[in-house]
């Protein structure tokens, strides 16, 4: 691990400022593996991150990095990705900035099937601003907004991602950050939109109002609660209640978007230059 | 990820105790007990010889504070 840090982490950065026990730091060290075995060249990746604990990450990353604002990374990725399409993207958001405050920008990411990979830290809650329950916080949960419980039915952001159209999605947890980081790769080479759940800690912000103990104990809560998805086919619905499915959810082929769009400049070229003579 | 690491030795457990806040990952996780906190609340190596390499400790660390040496094979 360390000499991957050395070539793609800013070193100068660390320690990181995420709290003891987040995970985040977990999931960013998947996230190093896995570009390590892509090959990727750092000056033709782009790691675009929206607001929030998670999306510190892109800020450690040494690669060409785009902090934008909350619930936008999709937004400027989408940018990135149509100006240069030979670009690798890759998009760091937490669960809140990308199911919330990003939600609309998510279902249409997906919708469009633009070749990037979204990777969404899954704390179940906002952390950096204070607590609040997002739409992947379950329900009866406390959070700061949810004094006496969460009310609202969660979202589950691979059911989303799939109905909104995304053509890969995959989810793993911090303890099983092997499998997360081989998720990341397959994600990485598919092409299309694709999507990657890791479900991460926050014992600052999530575990300790939900006495949920420390960073360890919730890590290796993650361990005692998933199931692969092989496990899942065969349990039922109340069953899989509170568990974690963790593995490839859904793959699928569709056309990728901006190979459309070179097919429209194309068009629109030849269009123009008939009109010319 | 299966370079060998050239700056440590095959039994080496390093532990950066600078970059580490103390959140007792590695300790948990760890199959052999070779880690423990000590009085200042870092991880810290009570039992090396019981080590059997799985670097489970340094893939959970959220802060890249354990570098386990790799035998050469």
């Amino acid at each position: 691990m360390q000499e991957h840090l050395e070539t793609y982490l800013r070193m100068e950065r660390l320690p990181h400022i995420w709290c003891p026990g987040c995970g985040n730091g977990i999931v960013l060290g998947s996230l190093v593996k896995a570009i390590h075995e892509l090959g990727y060249d750092q000056d033709k990746t782009v790691i675009v991150s929206g607001i929030g604990c998670s999306s510190r990450a892109a800020g450690y990353m040494d690669f060409n990095t785009l902090h934008t604002t909350h619930g936008r990374a999709l937004a400027f990725a989408t940018g990135v990705k149509l100006a240069k399409p030979e670009l690798k993207v890759f998009v760091l958001m937490g669960d809140g900035d990308a199911t919330a405050i990003g939600g609309n920008h998510f279902i249409h990411a997906a919708r469009r099937n633009m070749d990037m990979t979204a990777i969404i830290f899954n704390n179940n809650i906002y952390g950096m601003t204070g607590g609040q329950y997002s739409p992947l916080t379950p329900e009866d949960r406390r959070a700061t907004t949810a004094p006496y419980g969460t009310i609202e039915r969660n979202f589950d952001l691979a059911e989303l991602a799939k109905a909104a159209g995304a053509t890969y999605v995959a989810r793993s947890t911090t303890y099983h950050n092997s499998l997360l980081t081989r998720l990341m790769v397959a994600a990485a080479r598919h092409k299309g939109f694709s999507v990657v759940e890791a479900i991460t800690a926050c014992p600052v912000a999530y575990g300790r109002r939900n006495k949920l103990g420390d960073g360890a104990d919730m890590l290796l809560a993650q361990k005692e609660n998933a199931v692969t998805v092989k496990q899942a086919e065969s349990m039922g619905k109340d069953e899989l209640a509170g568990k974690i499915v963790i593995g490839e959810l859904y793959q699928a082929e569709a056309p990728e978007y901006t190979e459309l769009y070179q097919q429209i400049i194309q068009r629109a070229q030849a269009r123009a230059s008939k009109g010319c003579n | 990820m299966n370079k060998a690491l050239s700056s440590l030795g095959p039994s080496d457990i390093s532990i950066k105790s600078k970059w580490c806040k103390g959140c007792r990952i590695c300790v948990a996780i760890c199959p052999k007990k070779v880690l423990a906190m000590d009085a200042q609340h870092k991880a810290t190596v009570v039992n090396p010889e019981a080590c059997n390499r799985c670097r489970m400790c340094e893939t959970h660390c959220p802060d890249f504070a354990i570098e386990i040496g790799v035998k050469e094979t």
